[in-house]
């Protein structure tokens, strides 16, 4: 499954980034690295692009790019994620 | 002590801008990098004058994909500071801490100032910042840059680490595979990291990332790269990823590991959690949007309407009441005419009548900094995104174009807060298509003339006009111009805080005088310039009839220019060259020009015109080059003379284009 297809509220574990150049520097640079657990947290008016929470932060990425990253939905999910709420 | 240069790097976000206010008061200097249109601020210390600090742009990381991190380690690299300040968000610390990895690569000493420290104790958290300082081998001093806490400690350890620099210990987070591979590629570049003065370990960890700008600097042998390529190789297939993941998880993995030990996290601060109940309502489904034009609407009202409207009424009254007693004066020295009329009608009404936007820059900067401190702006940026996405921009550069309905000025200065200079340069060259308030009186007037039944119509289509030609306009520079290096959209939503107001207000004072400066400098003299124009004829004789000056004969051969665009007439083309100096001049000087009365212009004007060529004449007024005021302003954010006058250019280009497909496709149908 890819990140932009997990429903807001729902979170899981990146498993990998794909994409190439500065996109996917970016997205590894901001702490989207393989075995980081994030939430999404909602979409904007438009439809796009996503908030995300990783990290202990908030980050918004556009769908597109959110595609390019695999991730492992967690079955019991409660929406906490890094080292608390 | 001697002279000493600090550099301050952080994370955008991280209160860097509030802390360097804080250090240097206002004793600061803003600029740009040479060569980009990446602002760089240089202060001197409140107690340590002889020391400058220079503020850094916000970063995530050094990589060599955007050109505010390219400026950064380019000036660590060539400028070699004493000392890096690395303020640290301590409420979002492992991501902050990201950048200080890299920095301390760079072998220079460095000082943590972890920010925002009273946050994480108020919500119940703690972060062993004596552990964190021996973990990493750097000296951390925890501050709170809004409540001036711990400013006083920063100095010191500042003034210790200047007498007794102390290397970063070092930095040898690295393990297993990762550890090889830059090991191994150390030895093999250590020559040519020394002679071109680099960190042997920065450079070798930038080449295991693949880093094309050191791999250039380097200037290594085709032996040696392939050799480094090797090694990268196999180090990816023994980890199963890439060497850029490799890194970056590298990294985060040594930060969650001294994170575990030093950082107790409970709960999310309380800025967070009300920030995520206050983003209910900003950032909501269907009130997200609605919420954010009412709060512009506002801001329009109060800027141009309410206070901005009045105070410019009353500089106004001031600048003339001041050019009246300075015209007596002059006639009581008894200097000559023509003298007279430069001071009166050159300069002070020159440069009176754009000081008189002065008010509405500074109210209107005034809140975009309320809106750019609070962490609002982003909020803009992830509801607006994708109405500008098409056209290659983010929508980040929503609100500089939306300002540029009220005046292109403030709205090209607001491009400065766009965190990449791609989008910045773009922003610029489109926004005076957003057709600013000073041209109203000119579309009036044609209107009036022309179209009185339809002149709502009228109206509306020339505003559309002006977004399609920026639409288009960014179709193509996106395909031309600007292509390829498009910055990713990952933005960071910072937690909402309460401006402060020392910032606000420098930040203020720094537009004003950016555009005082400029006022008394290019629009003085370009004022200068369009008196002598407009006052002498060719023989350089002083004329009283300006139908016969200078101005008017470049107008009347400008005029064989403009007859494709169905207006051959030297009054109009005269009138769009004193458009330069402010919009509003067009209908000024057409009226002189006819009549030399309002009343009659209306009447004049159909020898002028036709109906399809006033439409034509519109379109151009629109999008041609915007006035000498947002001229300078684009000079100065874009930093160089060739950038600023090949913007006009385009937009005088695009102007005439649309002009005559309107006035030539018309003809064919009417």
């Amino acid at each position: 499954m890819t990140l932009d297809q997990i429903k807001p509220g729902k979170g899981g574990i990146i498993i990998a980034v794909n994409g190439e150049g500065a996109l996917r520097r970016r997205l590894l640079d901001m702490g989207l690295t393989p075995k980081t657990k994030v939430v999404v947290k909602k979409t904007a008016p438009m439809g796009d692009p996503i908030e995300l929470s990783l990290r202990g932060y908030m980050l918004s990425i556009r769908k597109d790019d959110a595609a390019k990253i695999e991730i492992e939905v967690i079955a019991d999910d409660t929406g906490l994620v890094g080292t608390g709420r | 002590m001697t002279q000493a240069l600090l550099a301050l790097a952080g994370n955008q976000n991280s209160g860097k801008t509030t802390l360097f206010n804080v250090l240097t008061g206002s004793n600061q200097h803003v600029g740009n990098f040479p060569g980009v249109t990446v602002e760089k601020k240089v202060g001197q210390l409140k107690d340590l004058k002889e020391v400058s600090l220079v503020d850094l742009p916000g970063i995530y990381s050094l990589s060599p994909y955007t050109s505010e991190e390219v400026v950064t380690r380019d000036f660590i690299l060539q400028e070699h500071p004493n000392l890096i300040i690395n303020i640290v968000d301590a409420t979002n610390i492992e991501r902050n801490l990201y950048l200080t990895l890299q920095l301390m690569e760079l072998q220079v000493p460095m000082i943590i100032a972890l920010n925002m420290m009273d946050e994480v104790v108020q919500s119940g958290n703690s972060i062993d910042t004596e552990l964190l300082s021996k973990q990493l081998g750097v000296p951390i001093v925890p501050i709170s840059a809004a409540r001036k806490q711990g400013i006083n400690e920063l100095i010191r350890t500042i003034k210790k680490m200047l007498k007794h620099p102390v290397a970063v210990l070092k930095p040898d987070f690295c393990s297993g595979e990762v550890h090889r591979a830059i090991h191994a590629i150390a030895h093999i570049i250590e020559d040519h990291a020394k002679q071109c003065d680099y960190p042997l370990r920065f450079a070798a960890t930038k080449l295991v990332e693949g880093d094309a700008v050191m791999q250039q600097k380097l200037s290594l042998h085709d032996d040696d790269i392939h050799i480094i390529e090797d090694i990268v190789k196999s180090m990816e297939h023994a980890l199963q990823v890439d060497r850029e993941a490799a890194l970056a998880d590298m990294r985060y993995c040594y930060i969650e590991s001294i994170c575990k030990d030093s950082v107790c996290k409970v709960q999310e601060t309380y800025g967070q959690q009300r920030s995520e109940k206050i983003d209910r309502w900003l950032t909501h489904k269907y009130l997200g949007i609605p919420i954010f034009i009412l709060l512009m609407l506002f801001i329009f009202y109060i800027t141009f309407s309410v206070i901005g409207g009045a105070l410019q009424e009353w500089l106004e009254i001031g600048i003339e009441a001041f050019t009246e007693q300075f015209s007596i004066l002059l006639n009581n020295i008894g200097v000559s005419s023509w003298l007279h009329e430069l001071l009166i009608n050159g300069v002070c009404n020159g440069v009176g009548s754009v000081l008189s936007f002065l008010p509405i820059i500074v109210i209107l900067f005034f809140f975009l900094s309320l809106l750019e401190d609070s962490g609002y702006m982003a909020r803009v940026a992830f509801v607006m995104d994708r109405s500008l996405r098409r056209i290659g921009l983010s929508g980040r550069s929503f609100v500089p174009m939306l300002i540029g309905f009220g005046c292109s000025v403030p709205a090209i200065m607001a491009a400065r807060t766009l965190s990449s200079e791609r989008d910045r340069k773009m922003t610029i060259l489109l926004t005076p298509f957003m057709s600013c308030s000073a041209k109203l009186p000119i579309y009036g007037m044609i209107t009036a003339a022309f179209f009185p039944d339809h002149a709502a119509l009228i109206l509306i289509s020339v505003y559309l006009l002006g977004i399609l030609v920026a639409i288009l306009s960014g179709l193509l520079l996106k395909q031309t111009v600007f292509q390829g290096d498009c910055v990713p959209f990952v933005m960071e939503l910072p937690a909402y805080r309460i401006p402060a107001a020392k910032s606000v207000s420098l930040h203020m004072w720094e537009k004003a005088k950016d555009f005082l400066h400029r006022a008394f400098t290019i629009i003085f003299t370009a004022s200068i310039l369009i008196w002598f124009l407009q006052s002498f004829d060719w023989q350089l004789h002083y004329i009283s009839d300006s139908s016969a000056s200078i101005l008017a004969s470049l107008g009347s051969s400008l005029a064989r220019v403009f007859a494709p665009l169905g207006f051959n007439d030297w009054r109009a083309a005269t009138a769009l060259i004193s458009g330069v100096t402010a919009k509003e001049s067009v209908v000024s000087t057409l009226s002189v020009l006819t009549q030399g009365n309002d009343a009659a212009l209306a009447q004049m004007l159909p020898q002028i015109f036709t109906p399809l060529s006033a439409y034509a004449f519109l379109a151009f007024t629109v999008l041609y080059m915007p006035c000498i005021a947002a001229f300078a302003a684009t000079k100065r954010e874009l930093g160089s003379w060739r950038d600023a006058l090949l913007t006009v250019g385009y937009q005088t280009a695009a102007a005439y284009i649309v002009a005559l497909l309107i006035f030539q496709i018309g003809s064919l149908f009417l």
